[in-house]
């Protein structure tokens, strides 16, 4: 099936400028479309009452020699885009679910806290270092923990750490000096996530324009769902258009997806349950599983005879630009690093 | 064969280098005391409009279009370095023959560079771009250089093909072919001879022979030259043979060559001091323009950059520690050997906005720690990386924005404590991995492929105070100032205990647990830290 794409001033056989003697038909046509979108008020068919449309095909049906060859592209010659190159995010479940991540494009991860977006996050930085890239992390709330980082296999040089979120001086760890501590800074935790999500949104813009990286990672997942919904859908435009066309994976971590149509990619987490070893009277570790609902039969146990092993992830794809397929989920592990 | 640069009216040319935009007027150069200041050197210009040396600054200023600037020691010491620069990167056998004049040893030149005129032409191109407008003389020995270099145009010794279109008049480019040194030589004034001899006891003996050439009759080179030798020696010794040799361009000795240790710095003394950034900026940028012309022509970078800043009315009581003695030093570190003024001038303007000087300025220095140029060869099949120059601007700027320390790679300490690592410079730098790593890569990558995700902790920075209600010393309730951290613990594990540094001033002593709470959408897992020496509870972070 072949169609065309036609521009309506084109139809019109005068782009831009109307000459004397075409204004009567002009003036003609306007009328016409006026009759038109009067019947399309009264109650006709939206789209058979549309005026420009139909004025449009009676154009090109009537009069095609007033088209302008160089205002009709077959839709042939379009330019097509290319699929995006995908890569590896790390974890084998994923990749099958969605194919990768996609180069070039913004790739949202969402989920509430404990639902592994993190360990999908390291995850696929430690793919990126291992192919070579060089990657960001702009981490909004500076919760990134290094040796998770490293027991992810993420190669540490390769990795730029944005640290945003209030001066070191301004937080200092109750635990890191009991004999110095400070009392916590008065910032408000709404005026918190305004600064810190300016930082992020300000980083971000420079290290696109800096390019070269293989990934950049948004990490917005503690911030409050109301403050990140506050990024302008504009700055996601920004973001996908300044990635358009380079290698760079851009990946954003978040509690709700705020990107809307501008992601490629859209994956839900959630954690299904916790796997756990309990030592048994043999000095055995036997592994087990735990949701919500069964952690009442755990009370007798005593706490230090049980080591967290794990996590059951749920990974539900959401939203693909690259593929119309209905939804579906996967599920897959994650061990602790101490578990083995 | 030789080449010689001769920078004329040096202290002039020293100003016009610093002061670019000063080309088109008349200047000249003030010594002295004031009110006892005299004019020691003026330009071309200066000279058509009357202007002469040993003029007072009163006299001189009689003349409205005149520049009048002092003497400045730092301009010329670093016109001179630029000087040096210049011969050393044609050739590496330079002599320092004064301050105004390069000697340099062309031998085997002519197979790299092509023919002396094309190198003697080079060379003045050089000088020029580096701010200096020089005469250049390429002839079979050094002294017949240097002569024909301080002598040009003035005697019609410039070759006029060999002249640049657009340089001045008294700028020139000679080559004497061998064999010609005593005809070329010939129509220079006597004064040549002395050009270097300005002080002191030479200075005297100078004036006493030139003096007593005068009374012969002997006005030029040739002159001196057709004298008979044996009647010169009578009247006026080996120094006199010497000069007649001199003259004849006989005179044939060999380089010393320059042994200096490098050191690129460039300096600027200000009439007014400035206050603001923007004109600050201004000359910085000409100083690092020179700054990166000297480099450029050793084929160098530089990885360090030193600021020095003297300041005017300082006050003592909230003296920084970056200002010792009245002086404001800053020091751009760089990741990689760089040689980009702009990306220099950029890097100092966001450093000096973050790190103001807090008094007005009234001296600049700048110095550049040299540095072999980095060669990277870039592949087909290797993953992109960042443009060092531009990555470094974007760090500096998103320093400005978060932090110094908050922004950089992650480096991990060889201890167990939580927090147990430092940021460091981040450098795109493709690492060279050695055999050993190459061995074992392919085999420790496709083990992280095949092994499962690792679960990773979250941290709250600060960690999150909490009250926890306890039941036979385990947690079993816990509230938090977060609201989403609270509730009862569904399940836990621990406690695991961890010390260390305690023999240090910030030993840490702890208890970890896994405690799971049920959350808004289904099970949260946390840590929860028992501080055993301060003695609270706190949420670290959660599993995720």
């Amino acid at each position: 099936m072949s169609s065309a794409v036609v521009s309506t001033s084109a139809a019109l056989g005068r782009p831009f400028v109307f000459e004397d003697e075409s204004e009567a038909e002009v003036e003609s046509l306007a009328s016409a479309s006026r009759a038109s979108l009067d019947r399309t008020a009264e109650g006709g068919c939206p789209h058979m009452g549309f005026p420009m449309a139909r004025l449009v095909q009676s154009t090109i049906k009537n009069q095609p020699s007033k088209i302008p060859p160089a205002s009709v592209t077959p839709a042939s010659r379009l330019e097509i885009r290319p699929a995006p190159e995908m890569v590896s995010s790390g974890i084998a479940a994923i990749d099958a679910l969605a194919g990768g991540l996609p180069r070039g494009c913004v790739t949202e991860i969402c989920g509430p806290a404990s639902s592994g977006r993190t360990t999908l996050l390291l995850a696929a930085l430690a793919a990126a270092t291992r192919r070579g890239e060089f990657c960001v992390l702009v981490d909004s709330c500076d919760a990134l923990d290094p040796q998770s980082a490293a027991a992810a296999g993420l190669e540490l040089d390769r990795l730029l750490w944005v640290r945003c979120g209030e001066s070191t001086s301004q937080k200092k760890s109750p635990l890191l000096a009991p004999r110095t501590r400070e009392k916590w800074g008065t910032r408000t935790a709404a005026n918190q996530s305004e600064h810190c999500l300016e930082q992020v949104l300000r980083a971000t813009d420079l290290l696109l324009e800096s390019g070269g990286f293989g990934m950049i990672v948004l990490d917005l997942g503690d911030l409050p769902p109301q403050a990140a919904r506050r990024i302008p859908l504009t700055t996601w435009f920004r973001f996908r258009r300044a990635i358009e066309r380079t290698p760079t994976v851009l990946l954003a971590i978040e509690q709700q997806p705020i990107a809307g149509s501008c992601s490629s990619l859209l994956l839900r987490l959630g954690v299904l349950s916790t796997q756990y070893a309990v030592r048994s009277s043999n000095e055995t570790f036997v592994e087990q599983a735990a949701g919500a609902e069964c952690e009442a039969t755990q009370e007798l146990r005593p706490a230090h005879a049980q080591l967290l092993t794990g996590l059951r992830i749920q990974a539900e794809l959401i939203h693909s630009r690259l593929e119309r397929k209905p939804m579906r989920s996967v599920i897959f592990a994650a061990r602790t690093a101490w578990a083995g | 064969m030789f080449a010689c640069i001769y920078v004329p009216n040096f202290p002039v040319a020293a100003v016009l280098r610093a002061e670019p935009e000063l080309q088109e007027r008349a200047v000249g150069t003030l010594e002295g005391r004031p009110p006892l200041e005299k004019i020691i050197a003026v330009n071309e210009k200066a000279g058509r409009m009357g202007i002469a040396p040993g003029m007072t600054k009163a006299q001189a200023e009689l003349c409205a279009d005149l520049a009048l600037r002092p003497r400045s020691g730092l301009q010329e010491s670093a016109a001179h370095a630029a000087l040096l620069d210049c011969a050393q990167s044609f050739s590496p056998c330079v002599e320092d023959a004064a301050c105004d004049t390069a000697l340099m040893d062309l031998a085997g030149m002519q197979s790299l560079l092509g023919p002396l005129p094309e190198i003697a032409r080079a060379i003045s191109d050089r000088a020029a771009a580096l701010g200096l407008a020089a005469n250049v003389a390429v002839a079979s020995n050094p002294d017949a250089a240097l002569l024909a270099a301080r002598g040009l145009c003035g005697a019609g010794l410039c070759d006029a093909s060999l002249c640049g279109a657009g340089a001045p008049a008294r700028v020139g480019v000679a080559v004497i072919p061998p064999g010609e040194e005593a005809e070329r030589l010939g129509p220079l004034p006597v004064e040549v001879l002395f050009a270097d001899r300005l002080e002191g006891e030479e200075k005297k003996s100078a004036d006493r022979l030139l003096e007593t050439l005068d009374r012969w009759g002997v006005r030029n080179l040739r002159a001196l030259a057709a004298l008979p030798e044996v009647a010169l020696s009578e009247r006026l010794g080996q120094e006199g043979l010497r000069l007649q040799r001199l003259a004849r361009g006989a005179e044939a000795r060999t380089l010393v060559p320059l042994g200096e240790p490098m050191v690129f710095e460039e300096a600027i003394e200000l009439e007014h001091p400035i206050t603001l950034l923007e004109p600050l900026a201004f000359l910085l940028n000409r100083l690092l323009e020179q700054l990166c012309a000297r480099l450029a022509t050793r084929a160098l970078a530089t990885q360090e950059l030193q600021l020095t800043l003297e300041l005017e009315n300082y006050s003592p009581f909230h003296q920084p520690s970056t200002i010792k003695n009245q002086q404001f030093l800053r020091t751009l570190r760089l990741p990689l050997p760089m040689l980009d003024a702009r990306t220099f001038l950029k890097l100092l303007q966001l450093d000096l906005s973050a790190h103001p000087p807090g008094a007005p300025i009234v001296r600049i220095h700048l110095a550049a720690a040299p540095a072999r140029m980095r060669s990277a060869q870039g592949g087909l099949f290797l993953p992109p990386s960042p443009e060092p120059e531009k990555l470094e601007l974007t760090l500096a700027r998103i320093a400005g924005l978060v932090g110094e320390n908050k922004v950089g790679a992650l480096e991990l300490l060889d201890t167990h404590h939580p927090e147990g690592f430092c940021m460091q410079r981040f450098v795109p730098e493709v690492r060279q991995k050695s055999v050993r790593e190459k061995d074992s890569a392919p085999s420790a990558s496709s083990q992280a492929e095949e092994k499962s995700a690792v679960t990773a902790l979250r941290r709250f920075r600060p960690p999150l105070r909490a009250n926890v209600t306890l039941e036979n010393g385990q947690p079993v309730h816990l509230v938090c100032q977060k609201k989403d951290v609270q509730g009862s613990v569904l399940w836990k594990a621990g406690p695991w205990r961890f010390s260390g540094d305690w023999w240090e001033h910030e030993a840490w002593s702890r208890d970890e647990w896994d405690v799971a709470l049920q959350s808004a959408e289904s099970l949260a897992l946390y840590r929860l830290v028992h501080d055993l020496l301060g003695g609270g509870w706190f949420v670290e972070g959660t599993y995720d």
